[in-house]
């Protein structure tokens, strides 16, 4: 066992042990390799966990004269291409899927020298709100072992709030970073639409989902979102940041306008959740920001028409996984059922759920009903949000209307389970930037806020957040994980 | 919110569309969930927004075709790494069938 | 038009849906090279591949050829196209969704004519940019068809080559105007450089929606579609035979049933093909991962103004000055020809004996030696060479073929070199000709008697003598002359 304690360490702080000497980057990740081996038997978050491809890698780092984040640890989310790496989206079909190359979020994170500690689990290709969905078990929730960790990016939350990773990349396509981050008590970004490269990522709605850091400080999550908000020439919709990201300071909030749709909190939000969110309010106005309403009239129906864009967009996004090329294959005597068998057998009740949703939404006769009427309700709810952010920097809302639920809870009620991203999706059909904080706990269980801005406005947001943060003093660590707990 | 129950002739219709192979039991779990979920989406169906443009792509036109230069694809071996079933040179399927 | 296919009160209605492969170095959404023909699965990436998380990125110049082409056929172009997703499971197709466009083609309506005393014009729906789908090699079944087929190897080495699908409104009234059209087409985009257009090779592909109606209704029969003809007679003995298959069902009382269709040039009979979706249900939506592709006005301008000479306005052209129809038309539809022929007009000064020497003895050439004009050793300088001692009257036309041949066999030589070489040149003077006509007219004495008897044309038979003599060197017209002068003294 390594001497070095990584249970709340911050990746920031863990680059300042490494540019200072204090330890290796094989030591680090050592120290990672064995918390993940002490705790995440109860945990799962990982699906995949290479110990001496880490440590080598590390080593490597260790050999040149690195820089600000080389030989750093990380976790990616098991919907990241890694090459030569076992890759599965969390599903049966992929399962022994051996990526040829990286995405280039993970090339990127390589560039900068940092250590992959593993592939994180995830509702199986990203559908889903608690990781209970994933092929290969549920992910439990480090502060309430009983509990979901949120979803999809469950895993990559679980982790960091374990101390098995400093920090992770998520993927958000309908909140699948912040919901998660909000119930495991982290910060988590979802960047602006075509600012992160979705290349490598294993599709589920195109026009939805960007890949965002998940950390225990915005400072860390900004960091991060350093490494991979980059333009690319492999993802025709991504160009980059407009800005170079800059890592806030905590500082005071004068001169800055926060919108609240107090009309979307009337309904579903529990009290605790609520009093938190309430509480960041006065601390905002205590900063020197100013505190208005705004109309997001059209948000109600983001659920509806999410829930037709993106099963759509993913129908067509899984008809690969035939059989043909790579992945799992039934047998059968003809090309046709050998299609059926597989699909069958490979996909699990969520994603047929969502397949056939999107197929039917899709198909002759329906396709002007459900599909451009949902285009429709899209481009009012950008609207809403644009003449919104004419009046304010920033809205501000809960992540989550409720804190982690119960393993099994939501199981039975698709609806219920999809009902809990009624404050995150309506951010993803906008394609707009938002972030997600920890904002206490309410019954024991971390509270949220978000934080969502106009395009491109992630600097704005990261500042913000790091000003909330400070005040907030949240401690990042669940109980039943602080040390000698 | 008008009512759109599936029937077990529509869903194996879908079903046959997206190429999932479902047993009885599946159709009848999907029709129950598919019509629930169809119920609430049709919340949007009545807003009589007739003449708003639909979002077509999730952010505006940029520059975003590529240069024509060509580059070698992969060693043949990287390609069949994956393939349930390779061939010396390729992708071996089970006949188109009748 | 040519004679429109009319039978028994009933007329042909055609369209065409013609696919052209662009000859880009790449291919159409990946960096794989474009190339026919190399190892099976050598060209693919993740792309090729559909592998989780790989993404499509558009070739401009797949997106530039596919505008030029546009222009090229008349048709409007947008200022905002967009991709699509056709959704499809079958093993050729790597996503189970090609990429194509569906209501924002790159290339809208146009009108395309087919020049010549009998021509038409035909209207362009669309020209729509997409993606090839891959190769299926069937083992077992007979002759590679799938039928009885023990199974498939993919080759995913043609997915993704750029495809522009031309569609064209049902305005062709006969097979023959089909193949006139496409004829023409294919030159179209031959002459742009866009497409190496070789049928043979599957770099062009044609599909036909055919239907009869009665004649002088407005109304559409019900059409069927034959797929893939691999050649220019095929397509006509295809829509023929579909044709009169559709007359017998007409008259017979039965119903034409909407299905695509096989044709077997073989043994010249049509069979249904099983649809690759059955329901087709297609299931278009935008393609999320490819932005709107923007053109903007002056980029359009610039790319019509450098558009080359095209075949139809060089049907014109030609025409205007004087050559005949077929030859105007053979020369605007092979751009080398055409080259060829406007290099040795120049030098010539005269378009018309240039034309004849293109089409006559520089065809007859390239055709035995299966030479392209650009490759062949009789340049247009030399063969203007060789025009200049006719024109002259250096040597006559049986010369003029001899010294052609000479230049074909040896480059370096000359025209004038061979003349000389040879002794070619005519025997002109009176005093020459009058020697032979003499020698001529003394050795045939009963002929003589019959021209001056009324037998006008024993003439040719005492030209035939003199030329003889001369050893083809008489020139024909001065000799016709003197030997008439000589007859009627
Ligand atoms: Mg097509
Ligand atoms: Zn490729």
């Amino acid at each position: 066992m390594s001497g070095i304690d990584v249970i709340g360490l911050t990746a920031e702080r863990a680059m300042g042990m490494l540019r200072a000497g204090e330890c290796t980057s094989e030591e680090l990740t050592q120290a990672y390799l064995d918390r993940i081996a002490a705790v995440d038997g109860d945990v799962h978050a990982y699906l995949h966990v290479d110990a001496e491809r880490s440590l080598a890698a590390a080593r490597a780092q260790d050999a040149v004269a690195g820089d600000a984040l080389s030989g750093v640890p990380i976790a990616y989310k098991d919907l990241l291409s890694t090459k030569d790496v076992p890759t599965t989206a969390g599903s049966r079909i992929l399962e022994g899927f051996v990526p040829i190359d990286d995405a280039d979020v993970v090339a990127r994170g390589n560039e900068a020298g940092l250590v992959s500690l593993g592939k994180t689990n995830l509702d199986e290709f990203a559908m889903g709100s608690s990781t209970e969905h994933s092929a290969y078990g549920p992910t439990r929730n480090p502060w309430d072992l009983t509990r979901v960790p949120g979803g999809s990016s469950g895993g990559s939350a679980a982790v960091v709030a374990a101390g098995c990773a400093p920090w992770s990349l998520g993927t958000d396509t309908g909140g699948s970073i912040r919901q998660p981050a909000a119930f495991c008590g982290l910060v988590g970004l979802m960047p602006t639409y075509g600012t992160v490269s979705r290349f490598g990522v294993i599709a589920f709605a195109s026009s939805l989902e960007q890949v965002g850091p998940m950390a225990l400080t915005v400072r860390d999550a900004a960091l991060l979102h350093q490494v991979i908000a980059r333009d690319t020439d492999r993802d025709a919709t991504c160009t980059g940041p407009r800005e170079p990201i800059v890592v806030p300071d905590a500082g005071r909030l004068d001169g800055i306008t926060f919108g609240v749709p107090r009309a979307e909190l009337e309904e579903g939000v529990e009290p605790g959740i609520r009093a938190r969110f309430d509480e960041s309010l006065a601390i905002a106005t205590a900063l020197g920001a100013t505190i208005v309403d705004v109309e997001l009239p059209y948000s109600r129906h983001g659920l509806a028409a999410y829930y037709v864009i993106a099963p759509a967009e993913a129908s067509a996004n899984l008809s690969r996984f035939d059989g043909v090329r790579y992945g799992l294959r039934v047998d059968a005597p003809d090309v046709r059922s050998m299609y059926e068998a597989t699909r069958d057998a490979g996909f699990g009740p969520e994603v047929k759920r969502r397949i056939m949703i999107g197929t039917y939404a899709l198909s002759a006769g329906y396709h002007d009903a459900y599909y451009v009427q949902a285009q429709r309700v899209r481009t009012l709810i950008r609207q809403d949000f644009d003449t919104a952010f004419q009046g304010v920097d920033a809205i501000l809302l809960p992540t989550a209307p409720t804190t982690a639920f119960p393993i099994g809870a939501r199981l039975d009620d698709p609806l219920a389970m999809y009902a809990n991203d009624i404050f995150t999706l309506p951010v993803n059909l906008a394609g707009i930037p938002a972030l997600s904080l920890p904002n206490g706990l309410s019954d024991g269980l971390p509270s949220s806020l978000q934080i969502i801005g106009p395009a491109h406005s992630e600097n704005l947001l990261l500042r913000l957040g790091a000003a909330f943060e400070a005040e907030h003093a949240f401690d990042v660590v669940p109980p039943s994980m602080r040390s000698g707990a | 919110m008008s009512g759109v129950e599936l029937t077990a002739d529509e869903v194996r219709h879908v079903a046959a569309l997206a190429r999932l192979g479902l047993d009885d039991a599946e159709v009848e779990r999907l029709g129950r969930e598919l019509t629930s979920i169809l119920a609430h989406v049709n919340t949007i169906a009545a807003l009589p927004i007739a003449d708003v443009p639909p979002t077509k792509h999730s952010r505006d036109s940029a520059d975003s075709l590529r240069p024509d230069v060509a580059r070698p694809g992969l060693p043949r071996e990287d390609a069949l790494r994956n393939a349930p079933d390779p061939s010396a040179d390729g992708f071996r399927v089970p006949p188109i069938g009748a | 038009m040519s004679a429109p296919w009319q039978r028994d009160g009933y007329e042909a209605v055609i369209g065409l849906e013609i696919h052209v492969q662009l000859n880009t170095a790449s291919k159409m959404f990946c960096s794989c090279p474009n190339n026919f023909g190399d190892e099976p699965n050598t060209n693919v990436c993740m792309v090729c591949l559909a592998h989780p998380g790989a993404l499509p990125v558009a070739n401009a110049e797949a997106v530039r050829q596919s505008v030029r082409v546009g222009l090229a056929l008349g048709c409007q172009i947008p200022d905002v196209s967009e991709f699509s997703r056709k959704q499809y499971f079958y093993p050729d197709s790597p996503k189970a969704y090609q990429i194509s466009q569906y209501d924002q083609p790159l290339c809208g309506e146009g009108i395309f004519r087919v020049p010549g005393a009998d021509g038409f014009t035909v209207r362009l729906t669309r020209a729509h940019l997409e993606e090839d789908a891959a190769k299926m090699i069937h083992a077992g079944g007979e002759g590679g068809r799938i039928s009885g087929s023990a199974g498939s190897v993919v080759d995913f080495n043609r997915v993704g080559t750029p495809l522009l699908e031309i569609v064209t409104e049902p305005d062709i009234r006969s097979p023959e105007d089909a193949r006139r059209f496409l004829t023409l087409l294919r030159a179209t985009v031959i002459a742009i450089g866009a497409s190496e257009c070789d049928m043979e090779k599957g770099s062009l592909r044609a599909d036909a929606n055919v239907s009869i109606r009665p004649i002088g209704s407005t109304e559409y029969g019900t059409k069927t579609e034959l797929k893939n003809m691999n050649s220019f007679r095929f397509l006509e003995r295809g829509v023929e035979a579909e044709l009169e298959r559709q007359l017998g069902l007409v008259q017979a009382g039965e119903r034409i049933d909407q299905e695509t269709l096989h044709f077997d040039p073989t043994t010249g009979t049509l069979s249904s093909l099983r649809s690759k979706e059955q329901a087709h249900d297609y299931r278009y939506f935008p393609e999320p991962d490819l932005l709107p592709v923007t053109q903007d006005q002056e980029s359009l301008a610039a790319l019509a103004g450098h558009l080359p000479e095209l075949p139809v306005a060089r049907f014109d052209r030609l025409s205007e000055a004087g050559l005949v129809e077929a030859t105007a038309l053979v020369l605007a539809t092979d751009t080398g020809l055409a080259a060829y022929l406007d290099d040795l007009a120049l030098r010539t000064g005269d378009l018309k004996i240039a034309a004849n020497w293109v089409m006559g003895e520089l065809q007859a050439h390239l055709n035995a030696d299966a030479l392209s004009a650009v490759q062949s050793p009789v340049t247009p300088e030399r063969l203007a060479a060789l025009i200049a001692l006719v024109v002259d009257g250096t040597i006559n036309q049986t010369a003029a073929k001899e010294v052609f041949a000479a230049l074909v066999a040896d480059p370096a030589a000359t025209a004038a070199g061979v003349v000389q070489d040879r002794n070619l040149a005519q025997v002109g003077g009176d005093d020459a000709l009058g020697e032979i006509i003499d020698a001529v007219l003394a050795a045939h004495p009963d002929e003589v008697e019959a021209f001056r008897g009324g037998r006008e044309q024993v003439i040719g038979f005492l030209v035939g003598q003199c030329m003889k003599q001369s050893g083809g060197r008489a020139d024909a017209k001065a000799l016709q002359g003197l030997l008439r002068a000589r007859l009627s003294s």
